[in-house]
Formats: C-alpha cells, structure tokens, sequence
C-alpha cells in the first residue's frame, strides 16, 4: 500500500514538473515574440527616413504625403520610448496609414514605378509592413497558446505556482487603421 | 490548436529517426565487417600451420570505423553536400531586385514561423522547385531555383517558403538530409564491393575449398554458407536497400509542411496556386539528384508514381499526389473565407 502510494506520489511530482516546465517555456516564448514586435517597429523608424530621401527627387509634387509620413514617423519614435502600449499602438498605427497613404500614392503613378528606386522603396514598404503583421501573428498564436494551455486541466493546477497570467493579445485599437486609406488625386 | 500537437510528436519522430538511422547505418556496416571476419575466420580455421588464420577481427574494426566517420561527416557536411550537389549559391548581398525579393520573404518567414533566418541559396535551373536542408533550428537552410523566383508572384514565393521553413521547424531536414548523405556513402560502396567480388571470385572459392577440407571435424559448413550468402547479398543489395529507405521517407511530411505553411501565410491559396504552377511547369529539376528527391517541394524527376494512391505508392513514392495537396490547401481557403468559395483560388 505504502508502495503504491510512493509511486502515485512520484508519477505526480514528475508531471507537475513537466507541466511547470512547458508553461515556463510558453511564458517566454510570449515575451520573445512581444520583443519581436518591438524590433520590427524600430526597425520602421531607422527605414523611414532613408527610404523618404531615396524618392524624394521622383516624387516632388506629392510633399504632403511625404511630409506625413516624416511625421508619423518621428511622433511614433517619440512616443516609442516610453509610452505603455495603447500609445504605442495608436501612433505605430497611424505610421503605417501615412505609409499605406504613400504607397497608393505611388500606384496611381505607373510612370513613377517604372524608376528603380521607387520599385525597391515599394518592396521595402511591403516587407516591412509584412514583418510587423506576422511579429503581432506569432505573438497572438504563442499568447493563445500560452492562455489556452494556462487554464486547461490539468495544467491549471500548476498554473499559479508558474506565475501564469494571461497574456494580452495585441489587437487593432486604432479604428484608423481598420479603415482602407482613401486616395486623393 | 491541433497543428502544435502534431508539431511536436513530428518534432519527436524525427529526432527519434535520425538516431535511428544512424545507429542502424552503423549497426550494418558493423555486420558487414564482422560477418566477413567471422566467415574468414570459419574458414581458415582448418588451414594448416604456417597459413594465414584469421584470428583479429580487423575487417569488422576498419569498417564500423569507416561507418562511424562517414556518419559524423553526414552529420557535419550533410546539408552542405546536398547544396553542392544541386550547383546552389548562396544570397548573401542580393545583387538585384528577385533576390531582394527572396530574402526578404525568407525574413518574413523567419519571423512568423518562430525560426531563426536560415541561409538562403539559389539553384540556377529554370524548372521552379525549392527544398531545405540543415541539421537543427540554428544551422538550416532554404534554397529555391531560378525558375521559381520568376514565375511566382510575391504571396506564392512566400508560401512556398513558409513550407520549406515548416520543414525546418519540425525537423524533417534533419532526417532527410542525413538520408541523402548516407544513401551517397552507401552507394559509393556498394559499387566498390561489387567491383572487387567480381574480380575476387578466386579468393571465394579458396575459403569455400579451405572450409570443406577441414568439414568433418567443424560440422560448421552449413552455417558458414549461409552467412557467406547473406554476407554477399547484403553487399550487394546496400545501395538499393539505402535507395529504397529514401523514397520511404514517409509522404505525409509534405502535407503537414502544407498545413504549416498555411499557418504561418495565414493564406492557403497561395501555396494551392503555387503547387499548381511548380505542377504544371514542363521540365524535371536536373539539378537534383536522386537521392535528394524527398527534400524537395514538388517531385523533381517527375515520376508517375507520384501520383498514385495504394500501398506501393505509399512504400515508394517521394511525395503525396498533388492534386490532393492542392485539394487540401483550398478547402482550407475555402474554409478561411467563411465558406463563401469567393476567394481567389486558382
């Protein structure tokens, strides 16, 4: 009888160890991908302004848009290094309307495409604009992952002693961004 | 979240495969070279006094030795062999507007399938096909042909990627490139061997004749041919046997790369109009090599068994038939859509 507690008592202590573990490791997985994000936007901010000046020549007469763009841009650096994440949100949100504005801009001029510095700049935007779409991806599927597995049985048991909280999952707060940017001719 | 379940057992499976292939590799070459120590042993057992008895099993040493060594060099150099093989160059600064293209989707994956980049090659034939190889998360890598990056738009040159890092993720790379550097040690050989039976055929019928002579007293004779048989016939049958251990790498791979690339793209219908156009592009990929079919994409010799169903199909065929993949990554779409069957699908 004794025996067979002691190996019940075993079997257990190995799961929990197990189960301790992998929320440990999701835990993580979690933050990584949240500092993920945070690479791709910075890594915006440093293009922005080489690519601005790469077409600055070709696209003289459309100064607004470009100048919306600077502007975003060195708002979202501003706020960027100390603002909590709804902030962050709002004018990382507001950066890729001013680009998205930008690169529509650029299709309704075919002669404007044709020059080789404005295809590379619409293939950086669209690269770029991607990595941050699948950074926020990857950190929604891992943060799921991560919630799921925190509140399922058996695990749930293991949950407090692992320290899990639920991750919040990076969502549109900008209704701007939700809208398709309207071009102006 | 289904895919993370299957993700894992596949992770497992390979992990567990690849030290099975190894330890198997060497375990065959070890009874290669025992067998032939033991028989040569058997047979000079009898032989008289100043004679050659064959008492230190040698053979069985050199050769367990030759197999561990070509295993660590599999391990080491398998994926850059397979790249060499295939004439691939790396893309290091993109030298133009394609390449460009190419590594930016491979960043793009990189991050959206939790991977670190892989180096990234390019195959200069004009037929479109991709493949990965490496060994771990940290040292892969994902190479395209020249034909692909021209004839697929942007969201299909991305999924086609996504599915090779799907390969990368679950480890496969690991087990089928280690399949592919062995299958080449194995076949090399395979064909040594046979060249020095055919010429040695007079050292054969000496043992056989040094074994009967002392017969009586061993009563091992029988055993002694059986072995000698099985010993031979395991040379000769090596490369097939290695040939054969490639195609069985078993298809359903591909449709979990599928799925995954999926996931990751969030876009089924690319990879579908993707597939469908590597399908219908009229070459073979020469630049493949046959022992390196499975790591590819989409068959690059273009077999019919490809594309039949049944068991044989099962045992021997590189990759599922497409039509089925294709069918699968729109019913994902389709499902995607809300089940409107709007979407462009090709």
């Amino acid at each position: 009888m004794f025996i067979a507690l002691l190996v019940l008592t075993i079997l257990i202590v190995v799961w929990g160890v197990g189960a301790y573990n992998s929320l440990i490791s999701l835990k993580n997985q979690v933050a990584n991908a949240w500092k993920q994000i945070d690479v791709q936007l910075k890594r915006r901010h440093d293009l922005v302004p080489n690519l601005i000046a790469a077409v600055k020549g070709a696209m003289n007469f459309e100064r607004e848009t470009l100048e919306a763009v600077i502007s975003a841009r060195n708002q979202a650096v501003k706020v960027g290094s100390g603002g909590d994440v709804s902030q962050i949100a709002a004018v990382e949100g507001q950066l890729t309307g001013a680009l998205h504005r930008l690169l529509a801009v650029v299709e309704a001029y075919p002669d404007l495409k044709a020059t080789g510095n404005v295809g590379q700049l619409q293939e950086e935007l669209t690269s770029t604009e991607n990595k941050i779409a699948f950074a926020r991806q990857l950190y929604n599927d891992v943060a799921t992952q991560y919630n799921t597995k925190q509140r399922q049985v058996p695990t749930v048991f293991v949950a407090n002693m692992a320290g899990a909280t639920p991750a919040p999952l990076w969502e549109l707060t900008d209704d701007a961004e939700r809208a398709v940017p309207k071009v102006e001719l | 979240m289904e895919d993370a379940v299957d993700l894992f057992s596949q992770q497992q499976s390979n992990r567990v495969r690849s030290r099975l292939l190894i330890a198997g590799f060497i375990a065959f070459f070890a009874w290669l070279g025992f067998g032939g120590d033991w028989i040569l042993w058997q047979a000079t057992l009898g032989a008289g006094e100043g004679a050659y008895r064959h008492a230190f099993p040698w053979f069985g040493i050199a050769l367990t030795t030759v197999a561990s060594i070509a295993t660590i060099v599999a391990w080491r150099r398998g994926p850059e062999r397979v790249l060499w093989s295939a004439n691939a160059y790396e893309v290091v600064d993109p030298v133009n507007d394609d390449e460009r293209r190419l590594v930016n989707v491979v960043e793009e994956m990189a991050i959206a399938s939790g991977v670190p980049k892989p180096r990234v090659w390019i195959v200069p034939d004009e037929d479109p096909n991709a493949f990965a190889t490496g060994r771990d998360l940290n040292t892969a890598h994902v190479a395209v042909t020249a034909g692909l990056l021209t004839q697929l738009d942007r969201d299909e040159l991305q999924s086609v990627v996504a599915h090779e890092m799907g390969h990368v993720k679950n480890l496969d790379v690991r087990l089928m490139t280690l399949l592919a550097a062995l299958v080449g040690a194995v076949t090399l050989a395979g064909d040594f061997m046979a060249r020095m039976l055919r010429g040695g055929s007079r050292v054969r019928g000496m043992s056989l004749g040094g074994g009967r002579r002392s017969g009586g007293k061993k009563g091992g004779n029988p055993l002694l041919i059986v072995v000698l048989v099985l010993w031979v016939l395991s040379w000769l049958l090596a490369p097939l046997i290695s040939r054969l251990l490639a195609l069985g790498v078993s298809r359903k791979r591909e449709y979990l790369a599928d799925a995954m690339s999926a996931q990751f793209t969030r876009n089924p219908g690319a990879l579908a109009r993707a597939l469908h156009k590597i399908e219908h592009a009229a070459d073979p990929t020469r630049s493949m090599k046959k022992g390196s079919a499975h790591l590819c994409i989409a068959d690059p010799l273009g077999r019919s068994l490809t594309n039949k169903e049944g068991m044989f199909a099962e045992l021997f065929g590189t990759h599922p038939p497409m039509a089925i993949r294709v069918a699968k990554l729109k019913a994902m779409a389709y499902n995607q859509d809300g089940g409107s069957g709007m979407g462009d699908v090709g």
